[in-house]
């Protein structure tokens, strides 16, 4: 027994394929029988991971998932940042440029309300729950944007590390619901086109959310969500602890 | 080769990256700007070009398309490492401006996708054509 996990240790992302492979294909087999392909497989098998992961947390206490436990250490390297990256790049092979053009403009106006609505969507509910202190409802705000915005913006600013937290849940929330929920609403929304997936990238910004929400929805969608995606966490960085923060203090009369 | 390919992509994640660090820097800001955004203009550019100068013959497609197939996996194996248990027990004020701010930019979608004009859906595919 040793034995084997000491194998499964030392070959962490082979043994990650296995993994990954058989979930795929029981989210595949679970899609067409008890969903008769209306849930698509991709959709089952991110669900079926975020419910690894709640366990997996659950189990640990950790933060990674599923991932905290030694033997299931390679999802962490096969799902981390850089071969996500990659495979997010890998997509936009073939993509027409013209088609990116022609939608930029939207791609921006989408970023900005996106980033704009969920700074505000967060210092409101800041504010319901009594934090009426311009830093808080920053940082809350921040983090309703995304889970790396929050702790960014929440340190620029010297808030407590009460309110960062819940920043990061918030922000993680919204990446979870993004995931799941997108290949739902995507029909109500209209999101089956390149133009609106690019509206959609800028507005839900987390990165995660949005690779994952829309390879359950539609992978054609990936390149064109994840361009304008990319530009979120970063310009959120940039405008929350200065633009939007002294909008925010300005309002508060602080 | 399909190394090739494989390099090319690698090398367009890297500069991208390379970009979105710099951009951080010189705006004063810890985190990544766009670099993902950058790469993939960079490998659309790029792969356009090569292919029409004949430098890009499948094989080297092939090494692009693999990492491709394999975005759903990887986007899976993501998931798995998600910090589901702070997402669902941040307490009310986490779980207000999470689902907040998601529903109301969700909402938000069909006004912005219709700036300059409502675009046709995309074709269906079946399944199996599916990588």
């Amino acid at each position: 027994m040793e034995l084997i996990s000491e194998v499964l240790v030392k070959n962490g992302l082979v043994f990650a394929f296995v993994i990954v492979g058989a979930v795929m294909w029981l989210s595949y087999y679970l899609s067409h029988h008890l969903t008769s392909g209306r849930l698509h497989g991709s959709a089952v098998a991110i669900i079926v991971g975020l419910v690894l992961a709640y366990f997996g947390g659950i189990f640990t206490g950790g933060s990674k998932g599923l991932a905290d436990i030694p033997v299931f250490s390679g999802l962490a390297v096969m799902g981390g940042a850089m071969l996500r990256d990659l495979a997010i790049v890998s997509t936009a092979f073939g993509v027409d440029l013209r088609e990116i053009r022609k939608s930029g403009l939207v791609g921006v106006i989408s970023l900005m309300a996106g980033i704009g609505l969920s700074f505000l969507v967060g210092a409101v509910v800041a504010l319901m729950f009594g934090y009426t202190d311009a830093i808080s409802m920053t940082t809350l705000g921040a983090g309703a944007a995304t889970y790396i915005v929050g702790p960014v913006t929440g340190t620029a600013l010297g808030a407590s590390s009460e309110i960062i937290a819940l920043s990061v849940a918030a922000g993680l929330l919204k990446a979870v619901l993004v995931m799941v929920g997108t290949p739902f609403i995507a029909p109500l929304i209209g999101l089956n086109n390149p133009k609106a997936a690019m509206a959609y990238g800028g507005l839900m910004g987390t990165t995660s959310g949005v690779a994952g929400g829309l390879a359950a929805t539609d992978k054609r969608l990936v390149p064109y969500g994840a361009m304008t995606a990319t530009f979120y966490t970063g310009l959120g960085c940039l405008l929350g602890p200065s633009v939007i923060y002294l909008v925010i203090r300005a309002v508060m009369g602080g | 080769m399909i190394i090739y390919g494989v390099a090319v992509l690698a090398a367009c994640l890297i500069v991208g990256m390379i970009l979105g660090d710099a951009l951080g820097v010189v705006l004063g800001v810890q985190s990544n700007i766009g670099g993902v955004g950058f790469a993939m203009l960079l490998l659309i550019v790029l792969t356009d070009w090569m292919r029409r100068l004949g430098k890009f013959p499948p094989h080297s497609a092939e090494g692009v398309l693999f990492w491709s197939a394999m975005y759903i996996p990887i986007v899976v194996a993501m998931a798995t490492t998600q910090n589901v248990v702070s997402a669902v027990g941040g307490g009310p004020i986490a779980i207000l401006a999470g689902l907040g701010a998601t529903i109301v930019c969700w909402a938000l979608v069909p006004a912005l996708a219709r700036l300059g004009g409502a675009e046709p859906p995309l074709p269906p595919v079946a399944e199996e054509s599916e990588v």
